[in-house]
């Protein structure tokens, strides 16, 4: 992404794998909105998130937005373990998918959208 | 003085799980807030540091049991379909809810939200025990970083008190109660 020298100090760890389990954390919250929002708005998507049907949806929903997190934390891991990156712009990056992640699952938001 | 089993597991849910979970944040953000000051008792060595690196691993780990517990164990008693022709849906919590205007609006929007908000919880809280227990005291010098799980622990909070808020207002509108029942003290 936006890997930039950003030097605090000498012993200093880099803050890419801080970075990288921020954006992770930020990109599983964004995961979880949309499948629910997906989930609540198409009839199709909702049968396909049935993973356990006792849970419906929910389970699915979860499953993969957890999934998505793991693999993004992973992948960004990888490629920020040593590095030091523009930690203010993915700060920014991250509380913006945090609050569509949070909006998205809130109902009278995704009842808006669907144009309820 | 009986208790049914869903009762039992409901409030190790809610309370023991949940209400614990709660009860840890303000304890998270002071402890961030003052390793990240610089203090020499937060250094990484410390039995401070240590003890507050278990404290957010268990919050995390209480985090996961809270929403586990619920996704697969409580909410499908709360979605439980009732059989053709069943009247009393004291046992059937959703439908019970939704059998009445005045009360579908806590399916609508309480469990609704609720059952996703909470997910966000656990996603978070691990996020930032792992970058306490990466950096420790030098979040002191990675300012950036610190604002960030600080944001996020405050996130956190606030999906968990929806969850928490939401969870003790459906259980005392439809308890998903039924089950073996657990006798705790005898009629004298």
């Amino acid at each position: 992404m936006d890997a930039a020298p950003e030097d605090e100090g000498v012993g200093l760890l880099p803050n890419g794998p801080g970075a990288a389990a921020i954006l992770g954390a930020a990109i599983g919250s964004l995961a979880l909105g949309v499948f629910s929002f997906a989930g609540d708005t198409w009839p199709g998507m909702r049968r396909a998130f049935i993973f356990w049907d006792p849970s419906g949806p929910l389970s699915g929903e979860s499953t993969l937005a957890v999934g998505v997190w793991l693999l993004a934390w992973g992948v960004l891991s990888l490629l920020w373990r040593s590095r030091n990156v523009r930690l203010a712009r993915i700060n920014r990056i991250s509380f913006a998918m945090l609050v569509a992640g949070f909006l998205l699952t809130f109902p009278p938001f995704v009842d808006m959208l669907q144009g309820q | 003085m009986v208790l049914s089993v869903r009762d039992l597991v409901t409030l190790l849910h809610g309370i023991g799980f949940g209400a614990l979970f709660l009860l840890a944040f303000s304890g998270a953000i002071g402890v961030i807030y003052a390793t990240a000051a610089g203090s020499e008792i937060w250094s990484s060595s410390s039995i401070h540091n240590k003890m507050f690196r278990f404290y957010l691993l268990s919050m995390a780990g209480f985090a996961w049991l809270a929403v586990l517990s619920g996704t697969y164990i409580v909410y499908p008693w709360y979605r439980a379909v009732p059989p053709p022709g069943t009247t009393d849906l004291s046992h059937y919590p959703q439908k019970l809810l939704l059998s009445n205007p005045m009360t579908a609006g806590w399916h609508e929007l309480g469990m609704e939200w609720k059952e996703h908000v909470s997910w966000f919880t656990p996603i978070v809280m691990t996020m930032v025990a792992y970058v306490f227990i990466t950096y420790g005291p030098q979040l002191a010098r990675h300012r950036q970083m610190r604002n960030a799980v600080l944001g996020f622990t405050a996130a956190a909070f606030i999906s968990t008190f929806v969850g928490g808020f939401f969870g003790a207002m459906l259980n005392t509108r439809a308890p998903t109660g039924g089950g073996p029942e657990i006798v705790l003290m005898g009629h004298k």
